[in-house]
C-alpha cells in the first residue's frame, strides 16, 4: 500500500474540505495530518474511497479537538461543524472545494511571492522544506510567508468561495500564473539541477482539477494544454550524459504521445471557442512544435505575432525572434533583439551569441556566450552553453 | 460582519488640485458616499485637514508632551478615510476601488482587529 501517493493525491483535496467544514486553514490542516497519521496506524489495505475516509476522520478529529478546547475560534469551528451535520456522514473530499481553496490562495491581496508558497503547501502538500528547495529560498523565509499569509486571510476576512463571474477576468490570472510559475520553476530551476518533476507534475494535476471545473474558462484549457505539450517533451529534453538537447534536435520517438494527444485536444477545444488569450496562443505555438515531423516556423511567427499584440513583454520578444530567425534568418533575428531589455536573463546574451555564431560573427559571439554562462544559474544550461561557445571557430 | 478601515493617502508638498478638480472630487465622493449608505456599509467616514495641523501627545509616568506635527515624518500621511462595515475583504476591496476612483488616489484598506459588538 503506498500511503505516500494518497497523501499527495488527497492531502490538498481533504485540506479543501475541511477549510469549508472548519472555516479556518490551520485546524484544517491539522485535522488532515491527524487523520493520516491515524490512516499510518489503521490502515493494512487503502479503504474503497481514501479521501472519503480521511475527510470523516479529520472532521471527528477536528471535533475531538474543539471539544477539549474552549477558545472562540474552536467555539466559532464547532458551531460551523455542528451545522454541517446534516451532511450524509460519509462525505468525501468535494472538488468544488478545492476550486475556492486556490482561489483564496491566489488572492491578489496576498503578494505573489506568498500565493505560490501557499498554494504549494495547501494544495499541493508539499512540505515547507521542499517548497524552499524549489525556489532556493531559506525555509524560514518560505514558513514565515505561509504564516503571515494565512494570518492575513483570517484577520483581513479574504473569503473562501469561487469569485463571482464578473470578478473572474481579475482573480484567474493571478490563479493560472502561479500554476504556470510553478511548473516553469520544475521545468527549468533557476539554480542546480535542470528539471524537478514533482513541481511539474502538481502544476498539471492542479491545471487539470481548474479545467475540470471551469470547462467553459479558455485560458484554463489554454494553460493546460501548453504544460501538457511542454511536459510531453521532456523525455527528449536530455541527452544520455544529461546534456541539454534543442528541440531541432530531439529524438521525436521520445515525445510522449498521449499527452500530446491531449494538449492539440485542448488547443482545438480553444480555437472553436474563439477567445484567444496568452495561454492559448502559446498552446497553440507548442501545437505546432509537436505537429509532424518538423516545427513549421511560419506558423510559429504568425502565432508570435499574435502573442505579441496580448502579451508585450521582453521574453514573448526574445521567443519571437528565435522564431524569426528559422524564417527570415539570423540577421533580422539580430536586429529584433535589439530593443529587448531582460538584465539578468541568460537566455538574452546567449540566443544573441547563437544569431551571431550563425552570421560568422564568432568574436562577439564568444564574447556574447561568455556573458550567457556568467548569468545561467543552473548546471545543465551551463554546460550547455559552454559545449557551445567552445564549438565556434575561434 | 468586519469593519474596514479605508485610508486615503495625501503626499506632503504636493500642489493643491485647481478648485474645478476639487469640486469634481467632492462630488464623486459624496455620490460613492450614497451609494455606500444605500448598501448598508456606512460607518463613518471624514476628510481631514493637512498633517502639517496635527500634534502628537505622548503621556509617561505623570507628565504630557506635545509635539508638533504627525506621528512620523514621512511624505505620505493620512488625508481622510471611511469605515465600512463588510462581509469580507473582497467586498470591503470592491468599495475600495470606488473610493479610490472618487478621490483619485490610492487607498488602503485595513481590517479592524474585533467584530464590532453586536
Amino acid at each position: 500500500m503506498d500511503l505516500d501517493s494518497v497523501y499527495r493525491a488527497e492531502y490538498g483535496r481533504c485540506v479543501a474540505t475541511l477549510v469549508r467544514l472548519l472555516g479556518d486553514i490551520n485546524l484544517a490542516e491539522e485535522a488532515v495530518q491527524d487523520a493520516f497519521a491515524v490512516a499510518l496506524e489503521k490502515w493494512d489495505s487503502l479503504p474503497p474511497n481514501p479521501g472519503a475516509w480521511i475527510v470523516t476522520t479529520a472532521r471527528n478529529r477536528a471535533i475531538d479537538r474543539l471539544r477539549r478546547e474552549s477558545t472562540r475560534e474552536a467555539r466559532h469551528a464547532q458551531a460551523l461543524l455542528l451545522h454541517h451535520r446534516d451532511e450524509p456522514e460519509e462525505v468525501g473530499p468535494v472538488r468544488d472545494d478545492q476550486l475556492r481553496l486556490i482561489f483564496t490562495c491566489c488572492h491578489p491581496a496576498l503578494s505573489p511571492d506568498a500565493r505560490t508558497a501557499l498554494t504549494l503547501r495547501l494544495l499541493a502538500g508539499l512540505e515547507v522544506p521542499e517548497i524552499a528547495r524549489a525556489y532556493l529560498v531559506p525555509e524560514p523565509t518560505i514558513a514565515q510567508r505561509i504564516v503571515r499569509a494565512k494570518k492575513k486571510i483570517r484577520d483581513a476576512g479574504i473569503p473562501y468561495r469561487v469569485p463571482a463571474a464578473e470578478e473572474l477576468p481579475d482573480r484567474l490570472g493571478p490563479v493560472l500564473t502561479v500554476l504556470y510559475l510553478m511548473f516553469n520553476e520544475g521545468y527549468a530551476t533557476t539554480a542546480g539541477p535542470l528539471i524537478r518533476t514533482d513541481l511539474c507534475a502538481e502544476a498539471i494535476r492542479l491545471a487539470r482539477e481548474l479545467a475540470a471545473l471551469m470547462p467553459d474558462e479558455p485560458e484554463v484549457l489554454g494553460l493546460l494544454a501548453l504544460l501538457l505539450l511542454t511536459e510531453a517533451r521532456r523525455p527528449a529534453r536530455l541527452g544520455r550524459d544529461g546534456e541539454l538537447v534543442l528541440l531541432p534536435d530531439q529524438d521525436r520517438s521520445l515525445w510522449n504521445r498521449e499527452l500530446i494527444a491531449e494538449g492539440h485536444a485542448l488547443v482545438r477545444r480553444c480555437l472553436r471557442r474563439n477567445r484567444p488569450g496568452p495561454y492559448q496562443i502559446q498552446a497553440a505555438i507548442n501545437a505546432v512544435h509537436t505537429d509532424g515531423d518538423a516545427t513549421d516556423w511560419s506558423q510559429v511567427l504568425a502565432l508570435y505575432d499574435q502573442l505579441e499584440v496580448v502579451l508585450p513583454t521582453p521574453i514573448v520578444a526574445l521567443n519571437r525572434a528565435v522564431a524569426v530567425a528559422e524564417v527570415h534568418g539570423p540577421a533580422l533575428a539580430l536586429a529584433a533583439l535589439e530593443s529587448v531589455d531582460l538584465p539578468g536573463y541568460h537566455l538574452l546574451p546567449a540566443t544573441r551569441a547563437d544569431f551571431l555564431a550563425r552570421l560568422g560573427r564568432d568574436a562577439e559571439a564568444a564574447a556574447a556566450y561568455d556573458e550567457a554562462i556568467a548569468l545561467a544559474g543552473n548546471e545543465t544550461e551551463r554546460a550547455f552553453l559552454t559545449v557551445r561557445r567552445a564549438a565556434l571557430e575561434t | 460582519m468586519k469593519q474596514y478601515l479605508l485610508a486615503v493617502h495625501m503626499v506632503e508638498g504636493s500642489p493643491m488640485p485647481e478648485p474645478d478638480v476639487m469640486q469634481k472630487m467632492f462630488d464623486q465622493v459624496e455620490r460613492v458616499n450614497e451609494e455606500i449608505r444605500t448598501a448598508g456599509a456606512w460607518v463613518f467616514a471624514g476628510g481631514l485637514q493637512p498633517a502639517d495641523t496635527a500634534t502628537v501627545v505622548r503621556s509617561e509616568g505623570g507628565s504630557t508632551t506635545m509635539t508638533d506635527g504627525p506621528f512620523a515624518e514621512t511624505k505620505e500621511q493620512l488625508g481622510g478615510f471611511w469605515v465600512l462595515r463588510c462581509a469580507d475583504l473582497d467586498e470591503a476591496l470592491a468599495w475600495a476601488a470606488k473610493c479610490s476612483e472618487a478621490c483619485m488616489g490610492p487607498v488602503e484598506v485595513r481590517p479592524f482587529e474585533d467584530e464590532p459588538p453586536v
